[in-house]
């Protein structure tokens, strides 16, 4: 079964530890922050878990059709969006139970000071294809 | 090149290696490597004997890599370096294969890419294609489960159970990918048959080739779900049905029933009706009181209400519903069918909408938002 595990830059619960911004952090720390990223996904590969990963920039905007002939109409970008993703992970794992537990150790990722910075991730079933036997 | 041919010759190899003294993992990745060469070269340069060319092929693969691996380790070779003259013995591993590649302690999704791996000879490029994940975590997903069973002897019976079941999830994975892991399904059960006298494995096929005949008429454009009730029966495959409840017949007067024999029964009540409306619900309902016996899963409770509701109007469906747990998955969806048909059309367009919204594919939810519309549009009229 897959999920995608969302991070977000904003958006979701209240966060559990108030965390400075990255660009705040002592570069070791940023480092070290990237490399349980790494190593997280390096682990999922060797079991077999692993499907895709991207970061995502801040910046972007909204687009949408603008009638015929008319070039669309873009909107943003929004300095102080509710929600704003910072990147996704796709895992195909053997139930939602462990989904949930890697998603707990994603969040564990160290940040200043080297400690948890408890993140919430948002985790989310993908939609698959119809079962053959239904009856 | 004959490729289904090639893919046949993969456990009958990989048996024949074991038995020179390779392990069981080696072996596998050995005439996984063989397997890729012929796929490769065989198209222009077909070998006279196929089997032979893949014997020596792997053989040589092995070797090369227990040499590498022992003179890393500075070991003595463990195995004889020339193959044992003679023909090589009859025997067929390939029932203990299916049991080693589905043993109990596996996750499924390993048991079922090894058993297509190692039995089925499928690439793990193909299996990965299969199931929409990157090659490189297919192969460590297999090779972690061969790291599993490692020591466990290709000698032993196994879980019959359990290699049914992943025969079962691969045939029910569907038709998404380029591969048709519904065919290989099928083509694995007909030579477990082959390999077995458990009348379970003849309900399984049965149950597979009868739902297999309903393959082109299960979809619409665009891969729109068409229900049962209005496929194109004119579109079922007649060849598989009669192959499907022979099989099945010949299963069931061996009086072992089990629950694939059941299942395999009431889809050969549905390939039976010439009609949606000539369907013998109420046979149905008797053989869903058979599965219940054999297997209580909240499944064959929902199922069987969708039976009942059939055989004795909505109403006793509505009861017959009220002890399945309301957490299953398609529960809102036969809620909303039967309030539709007892013609609360209300409840009916808010259920459907429901259902959709906890639909787990695509097909299923766009089907229901349909049904939502449809009831909806008859409420306005």
């Amino acid at each position: 079964m897959k999920y995608l595990l969302l991070k977000h830059y904003r958006g979701g619960p209240a966060p559990a530890v108030e965390i400075e911004p990255m660009d705040r952090w002592a570069p070791a720390e940023v480092d070290a922050h990237i490399k349980y990223m790494q190593d997280f996904a390096a682990r999922l590969e060797q079991r077999g878990e692993y499907v895709d990963g991207q970061a995502l920039s801040p910046d972007g905007a909204f687009v949408r059709y603008d009638g015929e002939g008319r070039p669309p109409v873009t909107d943003g970008p929004f300095a102080e969006t509710k929600d704003l993703i910072a990147g996704w992970m796709v895992i195909d794992v053997e139930s939602w139970d462990r989904a949930v537990q890697l998603a707990g150790e994603l969040s564990a990722a160290p940040g200043p000071g080297g400690k948890p910075i408890h993140e919430w991730l948002e985790v989310r079933p993908f939609l698959t294809e119809p079962p053959t036997v239904t009856e | 090149m004959n490729e289904p041919l090639l893919r046949e010759l993969v456990p009958a190899v990989i048996g024949v290696l074991v038995r020179r003294g390779a392990d069981f993992a080696s072996a596998e990745d050995a005439v996984q490597e063989a397997l890729i060469r012929a796929l490769e070269t065989w198209q222009a340069d077909p070998p006279r004997d196929p089997k032979a060319w893949l014997i020596a092929v792997a053989w040589h693969r092995f070797l090369d890599a227990t040499r590498a691996e022992t003179s890393r380790r500075g070991r003595e070779l463990a195995v004889e370096v020339e193959p044992p003259a003679g023909p090589a013995p009859a025997t067929d591993d390939s029932l203990r294969l299916y049991f080693l590649c589905a043993h109990p302690t596996l996750p499924q999704s390993s048991a079922v890419a090894l058993t297509l791996r190692a039995v089925g000879g499928l690439t793990t490029r193909q299996i990965a294609t299969a199931y929409l994940v990157p090659e490189a975590t297919m192969a460590q997903r297999i090779s972690r489960a061969k790291k599993r069973i490692a020591g466990m002897p290709l000698d032993q019976p196994g879980d019959l159970g359990t290699v049914l079941r992943v025969l079962y999830l691969v045939f029910n994975e569907g038709y998404g990918g380029k591969v048709d892991l519904a065919s290989e399904a099928i083509r694995l059960t007909r030579h477990l048959i082959t390999l077995t006298d458990e009348p379970e494995v003849a309900g399984l096929l049965a149950l597979m080739l009868l739902h297999h005949a309903r393959r082109e008429s299960r979809t619409g454009t665009g891969g729109r779900l068409v229900p049962l009730a209005e496929q194109d029966r004119s579109r079922w495959d007649t060849s598989l049905i009669a192959e499907g409840v022979m099989v099945l017949q010949a299963a069931l007067v061996r009086d072992r029933l089990g629950e694939y024999q059941a299942q395999a029964a009431i889809a050969a009540l549905h390939a039976d009706a010439r009609s949606a409306a000539e369907t013998d619900w109420v046979q149905i309902v008797e053989w869903y009181d058979e599965l219940l016996q054999l297997n209580s899963s909240p499944v064959v409770r929902l199922n069987r209400a969708v039976a009942v509701g059939e055989a004795d109007g909505p109403e006793a469906g509505l009861a017959a519903l009220a002890d399945v747990n309301p957490d299953l998955p398609r529960y809102t969806a036969v809620l909303a069918h039967l309030h539709d048909r007892a013609g609360d059309l209300e409840l009916a367009a808010e259920l459907y909408a429901a259902a959709a919204r906890s639909a787990t594919s695509v097909p299923e939810r766009d089907h229901l938002t349909r049904e939502a519309g449809r009831v909806r549009q008859l409420l306005r009229a």
